[in-house]
C-alpha cells in the first residue's frame, strides 16, 4: 500500500507517523565515536569495545543491514596471510606499482593483506560461515581440503574466499550489542567538532540527526572513527533505477563523512581520480547487478556460449587463446597469480583472463551470433554450484537474484541466463575513484583525534580491506582515547550546525532534494566529467559556487526523510567543490588515476609523480603535495603500529 | 467495465513497485520496516496493518526486508523487480525462452541457495 491508496481507502492522508521532535538535542559522551554502521565501522566499534572504552556507533540506517555489504559479500579479496595460501601478503600488493602506477594506498592495502585473515576469524567467531562444513564441495578444484576455505578467482594461488556474506552484518550487529556498543540507529552525522570550533584543531566528537524524529544529537568524544562512504551521486542521478543511481552503492552513500571532514580540516589525495564506469550490459544499470548471465566477478569463471551454443574463447594477459576451463583460474607456470583488479589498470600482469576482445568483429564476420548466455549446465557442477548458489546465494543485490530466479522456473542444472550486450556495458557515468583521506599508519588522519577506515580512506575499496582497516583504526583511535585530554567541544560550533541543518524546513516554496541532485550532476557531467580543460573547470566551479548560494540556499524539506536527502545532497555539493580543487590542481594528465586533462594531455609526467593534497585552512583550500611513498618501509611500520 | 471512482493524481514518483506486500499474509510485525537501511516503508498507523510503502524510488533491491519477514515463506513479502530488470534465460537442451514475469511461467525450482 501507498499514500494514495491509503488516502483512498482510508479517506485521511498518511501522517508522519514517528514522534517529530526538531527542538530535541540528545547529548551523548563517549571514550571512541564511530560514524557509519557498515562492516568498516561495526569493527571499528568492536575493536575498541574490545579494550574496554565505551563505544558509541551512528548508522544511519540499521546497523543489522546497513552499508554496501548490508545484504550479504560473496567473497574476501585480499587475503593471502590466509592459511592455504600460497603467496607472501608482500608479494601480494607488489602489483600496486604495476596496475595502479603507485598511486596507490600502501599503508591500507598492506594493512589489509597482513590482517585479513585474522579479520575473517574473527568474523567465523561471531557466527558467520566460512568454510565449507557440510563438505558440498569436497575435491573441488577451489577447495582447501584441510581448511575447508574455498577460493575465488585463483584456484592455484588461493588469496580470495568464497564465504557466507548475508550472515555478515547480522553477525557484527551482534557482537556490538554483545559488547555494549551504544548504536545510535536512523541518524545521520551532520558534522565534525573541532576543538574551540577551529578548523583543524583536534576533533572532539560530531553532531548528528535522527532520520526519523528530526532530533539533534551532540556526540563529545575523545577520539572519532569516520566509517563513511565515497558518494554515489556526484555525476549521476536517477529515480528510475535501483538505490538512486542504478550502480552497487546503496542510496545512503552520499559522502557524508568526506565533506564533515573537509569542513573539519583533514587533508584528502586522489579526489581527481574518476573514472568512466560501464556498469550496464550485465552487471548494472538496467539489469540487477550480477542478475544476468555475466563472466565476471561473482559469475567468474563461467562459460559463455552464443546463441547456437558455440563458447567464447577466453584469452590471457598476453594475448594467449586459454582454452581450458581450470586454466581460466589458475594461472600458468610464467603469469604473476590473478587477482579481480579493481580501481586500477585491468590490462596488467595480474589481471583475470577474459573473453576475446575482438568478440564485436567476429561477430561481425559472423562467427559468433548474440545474444550471449552464460552456459551454468556446461560447466561442473562444483563450478555451477558456487557459482550459482553460493556466490549469486551470499552477494549482497544477489540474495534476491537467486530466490527470485529460482521461484520463477530458473535451474541452472538446464538453464543459461542471458548476457546482455557482449557482457558489457551500453551505458556508462563518472564515478569517484577511491579519493579520500590520507592518513599515517595509525590511520590518523592530518586532523588530531580523527581516524579513518574502509572506503573513507584513500583507495580504499572491498570488504576485507574496510574490516582490516576498521579493526586497525578502531585499536588506535582507543589507544589515542586512553591518553587523550577530556574533549571539550564549542557551543557556537554546536548552534552553527544546528541552525544549518534545519534550515530546509524553513524555506517556503522552495526546491525539492531531487532537483538539485540532478542539477549537481549535470554540471559535473558538463564541467568536470570526461572532458577537463581549465576554462571548463573554472566555469565548473563557478557555477557550483552559484549554486551553493542560490538553489541550495532554497533548499526545501517537509519531514526529517527529505530533510536527510536535502543534507546529504549539501554533501555531495561540498564533495564537488573538494573534486574540482583537485582536478585544477593536477596540471597533467594521468591514466592512472583515470585523469585526462586535455590541456595538458601528456601522460603522467616524471615532475607530477606525486600526490595532490587538499585540505581547508580558514575556509580557505589550500593545495599542497606528497611524495607517492609517503608510507615509508611496509613491514618495519607495519610491525611498529601493530596493536594486538 | 467495472465502475469505479477515478481520482486525478500526479504521476507516480517512480513507476517500479520494488516491494509487494500480500495483506492477506502480512501479519503487520513491522520487522521490514525496521530491516531497511533506507527507510523505505513507514508502519502503518493501524496495528497490525500492512506497512506503507513510502519511498519506492530509493529502494536498492537489497531484499533485507524478505530476509528478516517471519512470513517470508508463505509469499508474506517480495522484492519485485521492474520491467527493466527481469532478464531471460533459455534452456539449453530445448532452446525454449524464458523470462521472469512471462504468462505461463514454468514451475519454480526448489533447490536451495548453498
Amino acid at each position: 500500500m501507498n499514500p494514495e491508496e491509503y488516502l483512498i481507502e482510508t479517506g485521511k492522508p498518511f501522517e508522519w507517523q514517528y514522534p517529530l521532535d526538531y527542538n530535541e538535542v540528545i547529548e551523548t559522551e563517549c571514550d571512541v565515536l564511530v560514524l557509519g554502521g557498515g562492516v568498516s565501522g561495526c569493527f571499528a566499534a568492536i575493536a575498541a569495545a574490545r579494550k574496554g572504552l565505551q563505544v558509541t556507533l551512528v548508522e544511519k540506517g540499521c546497523v543489522k543491514h546497513s552499508g554496501a555489504a548490508g545484504s550479504g559479500v560473496d567473497h574476501w579479496m585480499d587475503c593471502p596471510s590466509n592459511p592455504a595460501s600460497r603467496i607472501t601478503p608482500e608479494d601480494y600488493i607488489k602489483p600496486l606499482d604495476v596496475h595502479k602506477g603507485g598511486y596507490a594506498n600502501y599503508i591500507g592495502s598492506y594493512i589489509t593483506a597482513r590482517d585479513s585473515w585474522e579479520t575473517l576469524r574473527e568474523l567465523e567467531e561471531m557466527g558467520m560461515k566460512i568454510r565449507d562444513e557440510d563438505d558440498v564441495f569436497k575435491g573441488a578444484d577451489f577447495r582447501d581440503e584441510k581448511s575447508k576455505l574455498l577460493f575465488a578467482y585463483d584456484y592455484t594461488t588461493r588469496h580470495c574466499i568464497r564465504i557466507w556474506g548475508t550472515q555478515m552484518k547480522p553477525a557484527l550487529f551482534k557482537e556490538c550489542k554483545r559488547l555494549g556498543v551504544n548504536m545510535v540507529e536512523r541518524t545521520m552525522a551532520t558534522d565534525l567538532l573541532n576543538e574551540n570550533g577551529e578548523q583543524g584543531a583536534r576533533v572532539v566528537g560530531a553532531t548528528g540527526m535522527n532520520v526519523r524524529t528530526g532530533a539533534f544529537h551532540v556526540f563529545k568524544a575523545k577520539a572519532t572513527v569516520l566509517a563513511m562512504a565515497t558518494p554515489e551521486r556526484v555525476w549521476i542521478f536517477s529515480t528510475e533505477h535501483t538505490g538512486l543511481v542504478g550502480r552497487d552503492g546503496p542510496p545512503t552513500n552520499a559522502g557524508n563523512g568526506f565533506a564533515m571532514a573537509w569542513k573539519a580540516g583533514a587533508e584528502f589525495v586522489r579526489m581527481e581520480a574518476s573514472s568512466h564506469e560501464e556498469w550496464g550490459g550485465s552487471t548494472g544499470i538496467g539489469t540487477v547487478m550480477f542478475g544476468s548471465g555475466s563472466n565476471f566477478a561473482t559469475w567468474f569463471p563461467c562459460s559463455i556460449v552464443d546463441a547456437e551454443g558455440k563458447e567464447v574463447p577466453w584469452i590471457g594477459k598476453n594475448g594467449e587463446i586459454i582454452d581450458n576451463f581450470s586454466r581460466r583460474a589458475n594461472p600458468g607456470p610464467d603469469d604473476d597469480f590473478y587477482c579481480l583488479v579493481l580501481g586500477g589498470k585491468e590490462d596488467v600482469s595480474v589481471a583475470l583472463p577474459q573473453l576475446v576482445p575482438d568478440l564485436r568483429e567476429r561477430i561481425k564476420k559472423g562467427e559468433f551470433k548474440l545474444p550471449l548466455y552464460a552456459d551454468l549446465p556446461g560447466i561442473s557442477e562444483h563450478e555451477r554450484r558456487a557459482i550459482f548458489g553460493l556466490m549469486v546465494g551470499q552477494e549482497g543485490h544477489t540474495w534476491p537474484v537467486y530466490r527470485n530466479l529460482t521461484r520463477a522456473g530458473f535451474d541452472p542444472d538446464k538453464d543459461m541466463l542471458q548476457v546482455y550486450e557482449l557482457g558489457d556495458a551500453p551505458l556508462g557515468w563518472r564515478r569517484l575513484r577511491y579519493g579520500g583521506v590520507i592518513t599515517g599508519w595509525d590511520l590518523q588522519t592530518s586532523v588530531e583525534g580523527l581516524f579513518a577506515a574502509g572506503q573513507q580512506l584513500f583507495d580504499g575499496m572491498g570488504v576485507a580491506h574496510a574490516c582490516s582497516t576498521g579493526r586497525w583504526a578502531g585499536r588506535h583511535a582507543a589507544e589515542f582515547a586512553k591518553n587523550a585530554d577530556e574533549p571539550a567541544i564549542s557551543t557556537d560550533q554546536v548552534s552553527r550546525e544546528r541552525q544549518r541543518i534545519y534550515s530546509p524546513l524553513k524555506t517556503e516554496q522552495g526546491i525539492n532534494w531531487k532537483e538539485l541532485a540532478a542539477g549537481i550532476a549535470k554540471v559535473m557531467q558538463d564541467y568536470c566529467g570526461d572532458t577537463k580543460t581549465d576554462e571548463l573547470m573554472k566555469i565548473g566551479t563557478l557555477a557550483i559556487d552559484e549554486i551553493k548560494h542560490s538553489e541550495a540556499t532554497q533548499l526545501h524539506a517537509r519531514n526529517p526523510h527529505e530533510l536527510m536527502r536535502a543534507l546529504e545532497i549539501l554533501d555531495v555539493l561540498t564533495v564537488c567543490e573538494m573534486i574540482l580543487a583537485a582536478c585544477r590542481a593536477r596540471k597533467a594528465s594521468n591514466s592512472w588515476i583515470f585523469f585526462e586533462h586535455l590541456d595538458y594531455p601528456e601522460n603522467d609526467p616524471d615532475d607530477w609523480r606525486k600526490w595532490i593534497t587538499i585540505k581547508l585552512e580558514k575556509n580557505e583550500e589550500v593545495v599542497g603535495e606528497a611524495p607517492l611513498d609517503f608510507y615509508g618501509s611496509l613491514t618495519e611500520n607495519y610491525e611498529k603500529y601493530k596493536i594486538d | 467495465m467495472k465502475e469505479s471512482k477515478v481520482y486525478a493524481l500526479p504521476n507516480r514518483i517512480t513507476p517500479n513497485q520494488p516491494v509487494l506486500i500480500d495483506v492477506e499474509v502480512c501479519i503487520g510485525c513491522n520487522l521490514c520496516v525496521e530491516a531497511c537501511p533506507n527507510d523505505v516503508m513507514m508502519p502503518n498507523p493501524e496495528k497490525k496493518e500492512v506497512p506503507i510503502i513510502l519511498y519506492p524510488e530509493e529502494c536498492w533491491y537489497c531484499a533485507c526486508c524478505v530476509m528478516e519477514c517471519p512470513v517470508k515463506d508463505k509469499n508474506a513479502i517480495e522484492v519485485n523487480w521492474p520491467m527493466m530488470q527481469r532478464v531471460r534465460w533459455k534452456r539449453k537442451e530445448t532452446g525454449q525462452h524464458y523470462r521472469i514475469g512471462m504468462p505461463n511461467p514454468p514451475a519454480p525450482n526448489t533447490k536451495p541457495p548453498v
